[in-house]
């Protein structure tokens, strides 16, 4: 017994000190190291900027208050929202066998490279009070636009395709070989998946919602234009920090930090739960 | 109750027939494309056939008519297990939860599943590792944990896909022989480019080529007396069945044959059957001296072209020899010739 394979999922390895890395050409530290600098510097720098004697009473005020509270409840609700409709999505993008596939595929990545704004405007063409599908919603007593709904309409729009890209490639990566042999053992489709398919592109699962919430929590240009910005029922943190900057820039550096520790914290912590699978 | 697939994929140049009687294995016995993973495709149901039928015990599995599929069976209702060349664990399972997930995807109590696998987990010798993930095993652990996890599933029809193709050659014997004492009574189809594995596993043996079955029958006739020139050059073995002695075979007429056991705790007496390759046959008109341990007197029925060599066929082997040869010794039909082969050429083997 002297053959001892690699675990098909591929694990964080920790580099041994003995290695020497090829294809590493020295002067690209120079570069990578202006990059990370470029990335860290304006976060550093907002730091620098914040009233820390006040920091408590700015982001405990009433409206402060009411957009973070608004944003976690949105942001929440669209990432489940993206959950449920992109994990079908990517799935049958990644192993479904129909015409049109492959642009379908480049169509669900439309929203990732449209300005927000513009998918703000197209969701109001279809949701709007003289959308689409505004008008036959009205009748029915639906009115989506500027309210929370539109909240989260817009952060899905937007976030659904972080979810969708980093799990399908999750799944093509993983291949369909452990999938056929569960099936051969009397796994019905819904079983594989649940089973065997999700538990393998776990890892992609996690970044993918990690990805979506963050989106989802940043969302700022088609939240203003397809819901408004109403305390409490559509201002979320990063409409209540814009608005901020003009009255208030001290507040809206405080809140600005809120924004950059809540991502650091979920990035934080996906990181170390994907690490430890 | 048997399986039988008669099935035309246009797509893979594909059209075969069949059959395996219900507990006895059959071997698939051809080159890398031949056909052999598009045969058990459509056996486990990955593949639709364009035309054709497959029935296990008396259930049509599927049934085509000018591509248009009349029945269908989705696979996972097929109990047709699958066994491919990597074990393809399940690498967020325990060996054991690998082993239990074939009773439990069927529905089963999770203490019947539990059951399942603790007997198989011991029957495959693997309890020690049972708690542990796959990254963590070797090759030939590997696969005897697929192997036990195709097994605890309880198919009707097992599909071995060049099972010990992947593993090391240290590690191959032992586990064929463990395949070989598993399959008893398991109907099974093998699919393999190693006659070893045909030899040893399979009942019966097709050998296929470009989609199609180019000869088909028992084992030892079809690996020793290929009727097709193709059947010849995939196959194509020295057998001589008889009796242990310890250091060879004496067979029924008393004749003795020098060789190797396939592993060393062969009783004396057990029905074994010594292996060559005619490659490894010389021959010669009279009795050479020196000491090559096994001589065979015989008259030559056959001279046929075999790549750069002439296969010979005597009324008791078949030999490879230079064109050379051929010629020196006038090796014609009817000529009186003695062959010789090293005991070290010939593995023994219980078959």
């Amino acid at each position: 017994m002297t053959t001892t394979r690699a675990p098909a999922t591929s694990r964080r390895t920790t580099r041994d000190p003995a290695e020497v890395p090829a294809g590493l050409p020295r002067w690209a530290y120079v570069p990578a190291a202006a990059g990370g600098l470029f990335v860290l510097l304006p976060l550093v720098a907002l730091g620098t900027r914040v009233d820390w004697a006040g920091y408590w009473s700015l982001v405990t005020s009433e409206s402060s208050r009411a957009a973070l509270a608004l944003s976690l409840q949105t942001a929440t609700t669209s990432t489940l929202l993206c959950l449920i409709l992109g994990v079908p999505m990517a799935l049958v993008l990644a192993r479904g066998r129909f015409p049109g596939r492959d642009l379908l595929r480049s169509l669900v990545l439309v929203p990732l490279v449209l300005p927000p704004v513009v998918g703000g405007i197209a969701l109001l063409s279809a949701f709007g009070r003289r959308g689409l599908l505004g008008e036959s919603m009205e009748v029915l007593g639906l009115q989506v636009a500027f309210s929370t709904t539109a909240v989260v309409l817009a952060q899905s729009f937007v976030a659904l395709p972080f979810l969708v890209v980093s799990l399908e490639g999750a799944l093509r990566t993983a291949g369909e070989r452990y999938d056929v042999v569960a099936a051969s053992l009397g796994a019905s489709p819904t079983t594989v998946l649940r089973r065997v398919t999700l538990p393998l592109v776990w890892p992609g699962l996690v970044s993918g919602t990690v990805l979506a919430f963050a989106r989802a929590l940043g969302e700022f240009g088609a939240t203003i234009t397809f819901a408004g910005s109403l305390q409490g029922v559509t201002r979320t943190l990063p409409l209540e920090v814009y608005l901020q900057r003009e009255t208030d820039p001290d507040a809206a550096v405080a809140l600005s930090l809120l924004l950059v520790a809540v991502a650091v914290a979920v990035i934080g912590l996906t990181h170390r739960r994907g690490a430890s699978r | 109750m048997t399986f039988e697939l008669t099935a035309v994929v246009p797509s893979r140049g594909f059209d075969v027939t069949l059959d395996v009687d219900e507990g006895s294995t059959l071997a698939l016995l051809g080159p890398n494309g031949a056909g052999k993973s598009t045969a058990l495709g459509l056996a486990a149901g990955t593949l639709r056939p364009h035309d054709g039928e497959i029935t296990l015990d008396g259930t049509r599995l599927a049934h085509a008519r000018a591509g248009r599929t009349e029945a269908w069976v989705a696979p996972h209702r097929r109990r047709v297990a699958l066994l491919a060349q990597d074990p393809l664990l399940f690498p967020h399972l325990s060996i054991r939860d690998n082993i239990s997930f074939g009773p439990r995807a069927q529905g089963r109590p999770r203490r019947e599943a539990a059951a399942a696998a603790a007997r198989w987990l011991d029957a495959m010798d693997l309890v020690h590792l049972a708690d542990r993930r796959p990254g963590a095993l070797s090759g030939g652990q590997g696969q005897r944990v697929a192997i036990a996890r195709a097994l605890a599933a309880a198919p009707r029809l097992l599909l071995l896909d060049e099972p010990l193709a992947a593993l090391d050659v240290d590690v191959t014997p032992a586990l064929r022989q463990t395949l070989r004492r598993l399959l008893v009574g398991q109907t099974t189809i093998i699919a393999t480019h190693e006659v070893l594995d045909a030899l040893l596993l399979a009942d019966e043996v097709a050998v296929v080529d470009d989609g199609r079955v180019v000869e088909r029958g028992p084992t030892a006739e079809v690996l020793s007396r290929p009727r097709s020139a193709f059947a010849a050059s995939i196959a194509g073995l020295n057998l001589v069945s008889g009796t242990w002695t310890g250091d060879g075979v004496v067979t029924a007429s008393g004749g003795v044959v020098h060789g190797y056991a396939s592993h060393p705790e062969v009783p004396v007496g057990a029905a074994m059957t010594a292996v060559f390759r005619p490659a490894a046959v010389a021959l010669h008109l009279t009795d050479p001296h020196g000491s090559p341990r096994n001589t065979f007197r015989g008259t030559v029925r056959s001279v046929e072209p075999r790549g750069d060599l002439l296969r010979v066929r005597t009324d008791q082997l078949a030999a490879d020899v230079t064109p050379q040869a051929v010629a020196e010794l006038s090796l014609v039909p009817g000529r009186a010739v003695v062959g010789t082969v090293k005991a070290a050429e010939v593995d023994v083997y219980p078959v």
